[in-house]
C-alpha cells in the first residue's frame, strides 16, 4: 500500500517550480524572431465607426502590419461560435447575432476590439497604435440589466427586439402559481446578483506561430479548454484544419472560467500569423482584462416562495433578467438557464418549482461562466429567500431549512427543475457545521458585543450544486453543440513508470498531485514515478477541459477506466509469463499473482516484458502497455453544504469583520484533503467578495468605472479570516471513484451566509451586494430613521 | 536609452535599455528570470515584489534606471543553490498556493516582513501586510499560516543558533 495514494494528504508536486519562480507560464513563453501584438479597443460602448484610417501607424517604425475589420471580412474569417443553443417557450431558438473577431462598421461594448497593431517591440506596437485615426458616431448605449428591455431603451440588435436574446423557462407554471395562490405565506424578495470580474492574477496571454515549411499553426494560449479552442477558433473562425493545428496551454495562472473559451484575441493573433508567416505574441494589461475578460453574474431576480402553516415549502416562482453583454460569449445562453434554473431545489423538498429567464444584450463586456456559473446566482435566490421566509413567519432559519430538507434515503431524488440528485444527508451537514460554529452560543456572544458598542449577526446557508459535466445525451438534448466527456491516457514507459495524459487542464487545482495519487493506488505505481501531463492538442488525446468543477469525477473516472484496462492487459501478460490461465491471475498492490500461489510479477516487471516481448504469443497478445478510455458521465453529481458565517459590525463607520466562517461541505470521496480543503476556502474568499466588496459598475454611457483594481474591490488578506473547513464523506454512486467537484461550492454558497449574517446583525430585510460600509451604515441610518420616526 | 550596471541575485548584470523600462520587464525580458510576474497595471497585485537593496519593492512601479548601481533579489535568488529558503518550504508544506502566479511575490513579501519584523509576527499583522497582494485562489488561508509558520521557524533556528 502507498501512503501517497487516495485519501492521503500529499504535498504537492507543482510547487517546486512555483516557490522557486520556474513556472512557465505564456508570458514566460519566447519564440525566436517573435512579433508583438498591441489591440486598439473601442472606447465607445455604442458607435458607428464613421472612419478608421491605419495608415500612420502602418508608417511607424517597427511596425510590420496594421489588421481591421476590412481585413477580417476580405479574408472571409468567421465569427466567435456560440456552443449552446436556447429553445424559447414559443419553440424559436436562441438569437445570435454575428461576433466579428475585429469590429465590423459598429462597435457595440467598450473593449470590443477594432485593430491589431503587429510590430517589433511592444512599445513600437503601442506607440503607432496611438496614430490609429479613428471617428466614433456616438449612439445611445444602455448598460442597465432591468431596463434593457424597457420600450426606449436603445436596440443593439433588429433580429433581437426588446435587446432580448431569449425568453426560456422551466418547471410547471400552473402548478407552481396555484400552489402560490393557495398557500398559507409567500415571501416576496427581489434580488440582484451584481456584475463581477474575474480577475484570475495572470492576464491573459497568447502567442501564435506559423510555420509556412509545414502549415502548422501553434497557439500558446491561457486556456482551461485547449482542445476546445482548437476545435472552434480551426473549424469555427479561421478555417485552419485540425490536424495542422496544436494548442498549448502552460501554466495557467487561474481561470475561474474567465479562460475556458476562446477569445477574440487568439482568433486574430493566429489569423495575424498565418498571413505574416510569423510568431506573434500579446500579453493584456489589467485594464485590458477588466473590459475584454468575459464578466460574471448579473441578474436581477424576483423570486416567491409560498410556504405552509408548518413551515414546509409549498411553491417557488422565479423570475430573472440576465445580462450576456453585447455579444454572446461562448457558453453564454448556457450559464442563466441550465445551469442556473435547474438548482432552484435546493436541498429542499418544494414540490412546485418554475421559472423563467429573459436573457438580454446590453452594451457591456459580454457575460459567461464564472466560478459557479449559475449556481451562484440560484443560491443566492433561494438561500436568501428561506432566511427572509424564516424571520417572517418568526422561526429559527436553522429549523426552517430542516423542515424542508430531502431526506437521506430519498436518493436518487428527482427535483421539479429536471435534476436527478444523486447522494447527500443535509440535516447531518447542517448540524455538523452548527456544532462546529457554536450556533448555540450565539445569542450570549450577540450581547457581550453588544456591549462594546458592535452588532454582531448569525446566517447560514445550505448550498448544493450540479457539478461533473455532462451527461453528453442530456446536454445535446438540451442544447449543447459538443459532447461532455473526458479522457485519459496511461502509458507505462518500459522502465515502470508511468506518463498519464489527460484531456483536462491545471490552472491551480493540483492536478499533477491528484491524479498521481489515483495512480498509485490503483495500479501500485510509486506516486513519484507517475508524471501527469495536460494541455498539450500535440501530445494529447482529446478532452473538453477543466470547469464547472467536472476534471476529477469525469476526467478521474476516465483515468480509473484507463487503469481499469491496463490491469486487464497486465493480467494477460502475467498469465503468458507465469503460464497459468487469465482467469487464476489476481491484481492487487501493483502486484499480479497466480491465486492461491506465490508466483508473481509486479507491474514492472509487466510494464518491461511489455516492451521486451521476445517470446509474446503475437497472434493472441500485443506488446505494450498503454491504455486509453473515455468517460461520458450517466449523470451530473451534487456536491452540497452548510455554512455557518458570523459577523460583527461597526455601526459607527459601517466596517465588517468576520469573527467566524465555518463551512461543512461533502463533495463525496476525498482524494486530496489538503487540496480540497485549499478549493473550498479559496472558493469561500470569492464569494466573501461578492457579498463584501466587488462589484463591475458602468457609467450610464457605457464606460466601465471599475476598471483597476483600484475601483474593483478585490477581497485582501486583512479583509478576511481563516476559514473553518470541515466535511462530511457521502461517496456518489454515478463513478467508480464516488467523487463529486469541490472546486466551487464555496463560492456558490458564501455570500447568502455572509449577507444572511448581516442582514441579522443589522437588523434589515435586505441589502444589495456588495455590503460595502457605506451601504450598511446607510442601512443603519435608515432604519435607526424608520425607528426614530 | 540608458546605461545601466546593477547587481542582480549576487551577479553583476549591465544592459543598455529604453529609458522606459520598468524594473520588472528588465528582469523578465532582458535577464529572461521570468520568475517575477506581471498581475496588474495599478501597482495594487504586489506579483512583481521583489528587494531593491534589502527592502520589498514593487518591480512594476520602478524604472530600471532606478535600480542602476543596486542590488536586486528575485524569486529566483531566494534559495541557496538546491537549499530552498524556509518561506519556499513553508508555502508548499502548508499549500499556500494553488496557481503559483502570485506566489513569487507573496514569498518575497514574505521574507521581507519577516526580516522587518524579526519573526514576531501575529495574524493580524501578517494580512496587514499582505494588503498589497492580492491572491484569487487560496483566500490567503494558508499563505497566512504558511508565513506565521516560517516566521516561526525562523525566530527560532535564530534563537538555537
Amino acid at each position: 500500500m502507498t501512503d501517497k495514494g487516495i485519501g492521503a494528504r500529499v504535498l504537492r508536486v507543482e510547487d517546486a517550480r512555483f516557490i522557486t519562480g520556474r513556472g512557465h507560464y505564456v508570458d514566460d513563453i519566447n519564440r525566436w524572431g517573435q512579433l508583438y501584438a498591441y489591440f486598439l479597443r473601442s472606447p465607445e460602448a455604442h458607435a458607428d465607426i464613421a472612419r478608421l484610417d491605419v495608415s500612420k501607424a502602418k508608417a511607424a517604425p517597427g511596425v510590420v502590419e496594421v489588421l481591421t475589420g476590412a481585413e477580417v471580412k476580405a479574408d472571409g474569417l468567421g465569427g466567435m461560435p456560440v456552443g449552446w443553443g436556447i429553445t424559447c417557450k414559443d419553440k424559436s431558438m436562441s438569437i445570435e447575432p454575428p461576433y466579428p473577431i475585429l469590429a465590423q462598421d459598429r462597435v457595440r461594448f467598450v473593449g470590443e476590439l477594432v485593430a491589431v497593431v503587429v510590430a517589433e517591440s511592444k512599445a513600437a506596437a503601442r506607440d503607432a497604435a496611438e496614430l490609429i485615426e479613428v471617428e466614433y458616431k456616438s449612439l445611445p448605449a444602455i448598460t442597465s440589466t432591468a431596463d434593457a428591455m424597457k420600450p426606449n431603451a436603445p436596440q443593439l440588435w433588429p433580429q433581437a427586439p426588446k435587446n432580448m436574446c431569449f425568453d426560456w423557462e422551466i418547471g410547471d407554471k400552473a402548478a407552481t402559481e396555484a400552489a402560490l395562490a393557495k398557500s398559507h405565506h409567500v415571501t416576496r424578495l427581489e434580488i440582484v446578483n451584481q456584475r463581477l470580474i474575474p480577475n484570475a492574477m495572470e492576464p491573459r496571454a497568447a502567442i501564435a506561430e506559423f510555420e509556412p515549411g509545414t502549415g502548422q499553426l501553434t497557439l500558446y494560449c491561457t486556456s482551461q479548454a485547449p482542445h476546445a479552442a482548437r476545435l472552434l477558433l480551426g473549424a469555427f473562425i479561421l478555417n485552419q484544419p485540425e490536424h495542422k493545428f496544436r494548442v498549448v496551454s502552460p501554466d495557467v495562472g487561474g481561470g475561474f472560467g474567465s479562460k475556458i473559451y476562446p477569445y477574440a484575441e487568439y482568433a486574430v493573433l493566429c489569423w495575424a500569423a498565418r498571413r505574416l508567416k510569423a510568431a506573434i505574441k500579446w500579453t493584456a494589461e489589467r485594464s485590458e482584462s477588466f473590459v475584454s475578460d468575459a464578466h460574471g453574474r448579473d441578474h436581477v431576480t424576483v423570486a416567491e416562495l409560498g410556504l405552509d402553516k408548518d413551515g414546509k415549502f409549498t411553491a417557488l416562482r422565479v423570475n430573472t433578467i440576465a445580462n450576456l453583454g453585447a455579444y454572446l460569449s461562448a457558453f453564454a445562453p448556457l450559464i442563466p438557464t441550465y445551469l442556473y434554473a435547474t438548482l432552484l431545489a435546493g436541498q429542499y423538498t418544494t414540490p412546485a418549482i418554475y421559472a423563467d429567464v429573459q436573457a438580454v444584450f446590453t452594451n457591456t463586456t459580454p457575460v459567461d461562466a464564472y466560478r459557479g456559473a449559475g449556481r451562484p446566482e440560484a443560491t443566492y435566490v433561494l438561500e436568501r429567500i428561506v432566511e427572509v421566509a424564516a424571520r417572517e413567519i418568526g422561526m429559527d432559519p436553522a429549523e426552517l431549512r430542516r423542515r424542508n430538507f430531502i431526506a437521506p434515503n430519498a436518493f436518487p431524488y428527482q427535483t421539479p427543475v429536471a435534476l436527478v440528485y444523486d447522494s447527500g444527508n443535509y440535516a447531518a451537514a447542517l448540524d455538523k457545521a452548527m456544532k462546529l460554529a457554536d450556533y448555540a452560543g450565539f445569542p450570549k456572544r450577540r450581547e457581550e458585543a453588544k456591549k462594546r458598542g458592535k452588532l454582531r449577526g448569525i446566517g447560514i446557508s445550505t448550498p448544493i450544486e450540479a457539478t461533473g459535466a455532462a451527461p453528453s445525451a442530456i446536454a445535446g438534448q438540451l442544447g449543447a453543440r459538443a459532447g461532455l466527456f473526458e479522457s485519459a491516457e496511461v502509458r507505462f514507459n518500459p522502465t515502470g513508470s508511468v506518463t498519464v495524459f489527460l484531456g483536462s487542464h491545471n490552472h491551480g487545482q493540483g492536478h499533477a498531485t491528484t491524479f498521481a495519487q489515483i495512480v498509485a493506488t490503483t495500479l501500485g505505481v510509486p506516486f513519484e514515478n507517475v508524471e501527469v501531463v495536460e494541455g498539450d492538442t500535440g501530445n494529447t488525446q482529446f478532452g473538453m477541459g477543466t470547469y464547472g468543477s467536472r476534471t476529477l469525477s469525469v476526467g478521474g473516472s476516465a483515468l480509473y477506466r484507463a487503469c481499469e484496462k491496463i490491469i486487464d492487459k497486465g493480467k494477460k501478460i502475467a498469465a503468458h509469463l507465469l503460464e497459468a490461465s487469465e482467469g487464476d491471475i489476481e491484481f492487487e498492490n501493483g502486484v499480479f499473482k497466480v491465486a492461491g500461489t506465490d508466483r508473481s510479477k509486479t507491474i514492472a516487471e509487466i510494464a518491461f516484458a511489455a516492451y521486451v516481448p521476445h517470446d509474446f504469443p503475437h497472434d493472441r497478445l500485443d506488446p505494450g502497455l498503454n491504455e486509453q478510455a473515455y468517460f461520458d458521465p450517466t449523470n451530473f453529481n451534487f456536491p452540497y453544504g452548510a455554512y455557518v458565517c458570523e459577523v460583527e459590525v461597526d455601526p459607527q463607520t459601517g466596517e465588517t469583520e468576520i469573527v467566524n466562517f465555518t463551512a461543512v461541505d461533502d463533495v463525496g470521496t476525498i482524494i486530496n484533503p489538503m487540496i480540497v480543503h485549499g478549493q473550498i476556502e479559496g472558493g469561500i474568499v470569492q464569494g466573501i467578495g461578492q457579498a463584501m466588496t466587488e462589484q463591475a459598475v458602468y457609467g450610464d454611457s457605457g464606460q466601465l468605472l471599475t476598471g483597476s483594481f483600484m475601483d474593483y474591490t478585490m477581497p485582501r488578506a486583512d479583509n478576511v479570516p481563516f476559514i473553518v473547513s470541515d466535511f462530511t464523506v457521502t461517496p456518489c454512486p454515478d463513478n467508480p471513484l464516488g467523487v463529486k467537484g469541490c472546486g466551487e461550492i464555496g463560492t456558490i454558497g458564501a455570500p447568502p451566509a455572509v449577507i444572511n449574517a448581516l442582514t441579522d446583525a443589522i437588523g434589515v430585510r435586505d441589502i444589495a451586494m456588495p455590503a460595502t460600509p457605506q451601504r450598511i451604515w446607510m442601512a443603519l441610518q435608515q432604519s435607526g430613521a424608520r425607528q426614530a420616526a | 536609452m540608458v546605461k545601466l550596471a546593477l547587481k542582480v541575485n549576487g551577479k553583476a548584470v549591465s544592459a543598455e535599455v529604453d529609458d522606459r523600462t520598468l524594473l520588472v520587464q528588465l528582469l523578465r525580458e532582458h535577464l529572461r528570470l521570468t520568475g517575477t510576474h506581471v498581475g496588474c497595471d495599478t501597482s495594487q497585485c504586489g506579483a512583481c515584489v521583489v528587494h531593491v537593496d534589502g527592502k520589498a519593492v514593487k518591480s512594476c512601479t520602478m524604472f530600471a534606471a532606478q535600480a542602476n548601481g543596486s542590488e536586486v533579489l528575485t524569486i529566483e535568488g531566494l534559495a541557496t543553490g538546491d537549499k530552498l529558503h524556509p518561506v519556499q518550504i513553508a508555502f508548499r508544506e502548508h499549500h499556500g498556493l494553488q496557481c503559483g502566479f502570485c506566489t513569487p511575490g507573496m514569498i518575497m513579501t514574505a521574507v521581507d516582513m519577516i526580516g522587518r519584523y524579526d519573526g514576531k509576527l501575529d495574524e493580524q499583522t501578517v494580512r496587514h501586510e499582505l494588503e498589497g497582494n492580492i491572491c484569487r485562489c487560496t483566500g490567503y488561508h494558508n499563505i497566512v499560516k504558511a508565513i506565521l509558520a516560517a516566521a516561526g521557524e525562523m525566530s527560532g533556528a535564530r534563537k538555537v543558533a
